[in-house]
């Protein structure tokens, strides 16, 4: 019970961690028609900002500073990268966000080195915010989740009640007669492309001290939203939040579980040993398969569902 | 008011505007006919910044060539498209309040002047744009253009595959529209309400205009009717 409470809580702030990626790629795939590659290393640039600007100034400043350079740096991106490389295609557009995930890389190679940084999470958020049975619960994940869950509030209160929000839900499925209409497009594009990269900024910010710092992040989280947003479906916001939860949980539970196949052939009655026919199959743990399950939850979807959970797009 | 000449367009590497010349003046309503696929659609999305073109758009003195689309709306040029771009998702208020430039409402129409003119916009005010029939959905095309107050308006076959009676409320629309003076560029492919309402009219074949004048004139003119109109 004490183990699933806690684990259930730290799925929660993982997952919603998780949608603050996969909506703002989610965006701006519905945008572009392409995946951005380089999403996640806009969550990565969040968090090396953060423990930058948090050397000078502290936390509380780079939690505002880190996802507004990153949103700038997306908004550039847009502007003289993508929307320049538009008229070849989408392969084109593909190949330029792949290369900047390299360059992004690279870049953080050269400032911050290949080891992990120390940013720490700050100390005034460094206390247990309740105990679940004999289990202290950090008060800084509670901060995560509240974050994102505020974070992702304002984003839905922008796109249904302003008007800007819906210039943005029209010019995601017809750009044409929005522009044709009066309304300048091209900068709304700009527009949702930087809100877009602030999102994976800020969800580094708060994501890299809790987790890791480090310039491997961006590969490893960035393929997991890529599963998400195949599995929920691409372009569909409602998609890619339930299945940022269902990953999340996925995540963090199997490393947890210390079962495997051969638990349950035995809890049957079968008879195991190591002459046994794929003996090395059935005693792998859910925990060593952790890694892999996403994948095979993405494909197993894509077997059942092509389109994903609520995806409406072809391919 | 608007001037075009010797307008070229393409798409792609496929040439299907060749030298398209034609005017509207002030508070004129002007008919655009022709067959499918001769071009009618392209020449008014060509002047609307759509579609990569070559020549001359010069509208209220302006060259409006090589602008982009929503530079041109804003010099008070309307586009009303013949697949009824509707945002699907959003409420028909939501809808009308896109075709509106500003924040606030202000030129000739309000919001109150579309629902006195269609009732029926004022019931489905908050629901789905997209659950609506298709007579509505073209009603609330032609209102959230005029929304954006434009001089002159475009508008694409707007009584393809409408029940007659919606046409006659579309006719009416049309009165209002030149009684406040804009200009309309209507693009038709039926005679009966482009003769009725146009003080003249452009017949189009293959790219070009292949005839010019008033009804009269084409009413009188049998052979370009059998030549490039009839089916
Ligand atoms: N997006 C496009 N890409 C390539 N060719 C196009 C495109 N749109 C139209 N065309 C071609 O351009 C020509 C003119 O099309 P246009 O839509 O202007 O015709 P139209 O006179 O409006 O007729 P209708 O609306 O009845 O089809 C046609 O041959 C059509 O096949
Ligand atoms: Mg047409």
């Amino acid at each position: 019970m004490e183990f699933f409470l806690v684990t259930t809580l730290n799925s929660l702030s993982y997952g919603l961690l998780l949608f603050m990626l996969s909506s703002g790629l989610t965006l701006i795939f519905s945008m572009m028609g392409v995946l951005n590659f380089a999403h996640a290393s806009f969550y990565m640039l969040g968090a090396y900002f953060a423990y930058q600007t948090s050397t000078y100034l502290g936390f509380w400043p780079a939690l505002v500073i880190a996802p507004l350079a990153v949103a700038f740096l997306g908004a550039l991106t847009e502007r003289y990268g993508l929307r320049t490389v538009h008229r070849y295609g989408h392969v084109a557009e593909l190949l330029f966000t792949f290369g900047l995930a390299y360059i992004i890389e690279e870049f953080v190679h050269l400032l911050w080195g290949r080891a992990p940084v120390e940013y720490k999470i700050p100390e005034i958020l460094d206390f247990s915010a309740f105990s679940i049975f004999s289990t202290q619960y950090p008060a800084y994940r509670v901060f995560m989740m509240l974050m994102s869950v505020g974070m992702l509030a304002c984003l839905y209160l922008v796109l249904t009640r302003t008007r800007i929000g819906l210039i943005i839900q029209a010019s995601l499925t017809h750009p044409e007669m929005v522009e044709a209409l009066g309304h300048n497009v091209p900068s709304v594009f700009m527009t949702v492309f930087a809100g877009g990269a602030a999102l994976a900024g800020l969800a580094g910010v708060i994501g890299g001290n809790a987790f890791v710092t480090e310039p491997g992040m961006a590969a490893s989280v960035g393929t997991i939203v890529f599963v998400v947003v195949v599995f929920g479906g691409m372009g569909s916001l409602a998609g890619a939040f339930i299945a940022s939860l269902i990953i999340g949980a996925v995540q963090t539970f199997s490393v947890a579980f210390d079962y495997s196949l051969a638990t349950l052939l035995t809890g049957l009655g079968v008879q195991l040993n190591t002459e046994s026919a794929w003996y090395e199959l059935w005693k792998v743990t859910i925990a060593q398969a952790a890694p892999v399950l996403p994948y095979i939850l993405m494909v197993l979807m894509l077997i059942v569902r092509p389109k994903g959970l609520m995806g409406t797009r072809e391919g | 008011m608007l001037e075009v000449k010797d307008l070229h367009s393409y798409y792609g590497k496929s040439h299907i505007l060749h030298g398209v010349h034609l005017n509207v003046r002030q508070g004129e309503i002007v008919s655009l006919l022709g067959r499918n696929g001769v071009g009618r659609s392209t020449t008014i999305k060509a002047i609307m910044g759509q579609v990569q073109s070559s020549g001359s758009v010069v509208f209220k003195g302006q060259e409006l060539m090589g602008q982009k689309a929503y530079m041109i709306a804003r010099k008070g040029l309307g586009i009303v498209p013949e697949n009824r771009d509707i945002f699907p998702s959003l409420t028909v208020r939501q809808n009308l309040l896109l075709g509106m430039k500003g924040r606030k409402e202000s030129g000739r129409w309000s919001m109150e002047d579309m629902y006195n003119l269609f009732p029926r916009l004022r019931e489905r005010a908050e629901a789905p744009a997209g659950v609506m029939s298709g007579g509505e959905q073209q009603m609330l095309t032609l209102c959230r253009t005029l929304m954006g107050d434009p001089d002159l308006v475009m508008i694409d076959e707007p009584t393809e595959g409408l029940a007659p009676k919606i046409v006659d409320q579309v006719a009416n629309l049309f009165d209002e529209i030149a009684k406040r003076g804009i200009s309309i560029l209507l693009v038709e492919q039926k005679l009966t309400i482009a003769l009725r309402i146009s003080q003249r009219v452009y017949v189009m074949g293959h790219g070009q205009i292949v005839f010019e004048g008033t009804p009269d004139d084409l009413r009188a003119n049998e052979g370009v009717r059998k030549e490039w109109l009839e089916v």
